[in-house]
């Protein structure tokens, strides 16, 4: 067993353009992503719906403009325009004031403003949603100092097509379960296919270990290999982009490993129905990879998907993973929410595993 | 005669069903100790799923089969002990180095360190090959890999060593180097189990069977399978048996 793991590791580190993919990948992928999704937005443009047209509308509305972050694209003049402007698509924002906001803002100390977002892209949404919530903060602050007696805007944004917002910082725990995916399951049906190409695997067959024995060996340096990616994946997150990780680290860590464990028994599953490594390659590639990051929600919110495909992605592992470690990064959650998809998770492995037991036997027989 | 110490490998009554097709109808066959025992047959003929129920890769449906001593049914730990297997694909690692591919089959049956050292450099040394040590797997030319992948097939000095079609793809003169290689190791008294359908190479064996339709047709020397036939070469031989 020793001798196998030791080969193993030989084997892959012996071959420089995997390991540049191994290693490589997972930090141009979060670099890619983090970057992309974070970047900052300047001019975006914004419209206007005041039914109040007083003179601390016009205030608001001029502090919004000089902010840098917004251009005033144009005033509208009914809400029934609101969904025509985010048609035309060039409009990110609608910022609608109230009739009676001057009056309230002096009189009642208390008024809101509603902020509509066209979360069809709900990274730039959230952040813009943030930025007006910014300005009107310290909008607030200027005229408090003039009128001397607290007042307060209450701002209640308003996703459109998103409710959720779902994808935000959602590249951590999207980019982990892509690369432990491809790790986990591509890379070990890939060197399992090839032991089974070459003709090596009938002579461990033949040989006194148990294919027990032979599967552990092959797949307990991708579960380090994995591991030590998941970690950098995390560390980038956390240092480069400040994604923060509210909840149990080891908590997190052990979800992670169930994860790899989950994606082994599937790369195991698929190298016993594959007799070649090109097979093995392009069943991962469409069995696994364009699923992972087309339905688990890592690149669009499920939301927003057909119903059809909604159902298809609660097959997806990996929806079920981003969903513990978003839960766990961004809320803090533990076990006590999680156990569903934990348990989800494991029926999973469980169901792999056994598929693949019974996939070996049938070729022994 | 069955019970015969002599004899290294004992069949009888062998047979495997796939459904209702039968790949091996009632097999009867013994091997001695040291002897080069060649099976022959036409693709399809059955021959590869018997080999396999002898490695214990497959179950048989029913039938006696000893290997080594032991029994296929309660002792198949043992027997993987006993046999070394190569495949027709030659089954070393490519990536890998000479020395690695030992060190690594040596690993899994259990060799120490020391003895895969040992039996490496004399394994290595009768091939002539010593000073290839450390090259990688890939970078040599097909008659050294399939003389390699014999040598790791036999570094844990089983008593019985299983050949799949070992010489396929490879030039004449190039087999022939392979058949001194089986000849040197069964004069050290190691029994050859091999498959072929180069008629030349099954002139080579001490006997041989030849499987048609999953039965075993013919079972004898080369010799005598000539002269009872009254067939000049091996190939008549054949021809002769598949037609019948």
């Amino acid at each position: 067993m020793k001798a196998f793991i030791k080969k193993e590791v030989y084997h892959i580190f012996r071959d420089y353009r995997s390991m540049l993919i191994l290693f490589g990948m997972p930090v141009v992928q979060v670099l890619i992503f983090g970057f992309a999704i974070t970047n900052e937005i300047k001019d975006a443009r914004l419209a206007v719906l005041d039914h109040s047209h007083d003179e601390m509308s016009q205030r608001l509305i001029s502090k919004i403009a000089s902010s840098g972050y917004f251009l005033i694209d144009r005033r509208l003049e009914s809400a029934n325009q609101i969904e025509q402007v985010f048609r035309e698509g060039k409009v990110k924002q609608v910022l609608v004031i109230p009739s009676s906001f001057g009056h309230d803002f002096t009189s009642q100390h208390q008024t809101s403003v509603q902020i509509i977002g066209d979360a069809s892209d709900p990274n730039t949404a959230n952040l813009l949603k943030n930025y007006t919530a910014a300005i009107l903060q310290s909008f607030q602050m200027e005229e408090l100092g003039k009128l001397a007696f607290p007042i307060e805007v209450k701002v209640e944004p308003l996703m459109f097509y998103n409710p959720e917002l779902s994808s935000v910082y959602l590249f951590v725990p999207g980019t982990i379960a892509v690369i432990l995916m491809l790790v986990s399951a591509m890379m070990t049906s890939i060197s399992i296919a090839r032991e089974k190409e070459m003709g090596t695997m009938e002579v461990l067959l033949v040989s006194p270990l148990k294919p027990f024995q032979i599967i552990v060996g092959k797949v307990v340096p991708y579960v380090v290999l994995s591991f030590v990616n998941a970690l950098m994946i995390l560390a980038l997150g956390a240092w480069v982009f400040e994604v923060p990780i509210l909840g149990n680290l080891a908590f997190l860590l052990a979800e992670v490993l169930l994860f790899i464990i989950m994606s082994l028994s599937l790369g195991i599953f698929i190298s016993t129905v594959s007799p070649t490594q090109q097979v093995a390659m392009l069943l991962s590639m469409f069995v696994l990879m364009l699923p992972t990051i087309l339905l688990s929600g890592f690149v669009f919110p499920i939301e927003n998907m057909p119903v059809v495909l909604q159902w298809f992605s609660h097959l997806m592992p990996s929806k079920w993973f981003i969903i513990i470690v978003r839960d766990v990064m961004l809320r803090g959650s533990g076990i006590a929410y999680l156990w569903k998809e934990t348990l989800i998770i494991v029926c999973m492995t469980v169901f792999f595993v056994f598929l693949s037991i019974r996939n070996f036997n049938i070729r022994l027989a | 005669m069955i019970h015969d110490t002599q004899y290294i490998i004992e069949v009888e009554n062998l047979v495997k069903k796939f459904g209702s097709f039968v790949a091996n109808d009632n097999l009867t066959f013994s091997v001695k100790k040291g002897e080069i025992f060649g099976f022959l047959g036409a693709n399809g003929a059955g021959k590869t799923t018997a080999m396999k129920i002898l490695c214990g890769l497959s179950h048989p449906t029913s039938g006696k089969v000893k290997v080594a001593g032991y029994d296929i049914y309660t002792q198949k730990e043992k027997i993987k002990q006993s046999i070394g297997y190569m495949s027709q694909k030659f089954s070393l690692y490519e990536e890998l180095t000479v020395y690695e591919n030992f060190r690594f089959y040596g690993g899994i049956y259990g060799m120490t360190r020391l003895d895969i050292q040992e039996q490496t450099t004399q394994l290595l040394s009768r091939l002539g090959l010593s000073q290839y040590r450390n090259r990688i797997i890939n970078t040599l030319p097909l008659g050294w890999k399939q003389k390699l992948a014999f040598s790791v097939a036999v570094i844990h000095r089983p008593a019985i060593v299983f050949l799949d079609e070992p010489t396929g793809g490879v030039d004449p003169i190039t087999r022939r180097q392979f058949w001194d290689l089986i000849y040197d190791n069964a004069s050290r008294g190691l029994t050859v189990f091999v498959t072929t359908h180069y008629m030349d190479e099954a002139e080579y064996c001490n006997r041989l069977s030849i499987m048609v339709d999953g039965k075993i047709k013919a079972l004898d020397t080369p010799q005598g399978m000539k002269s009872g036939m009254g067939c000049a070469t091996m190939q008549d031989v054949f021809v002769a048996l598949a037609r019948n």
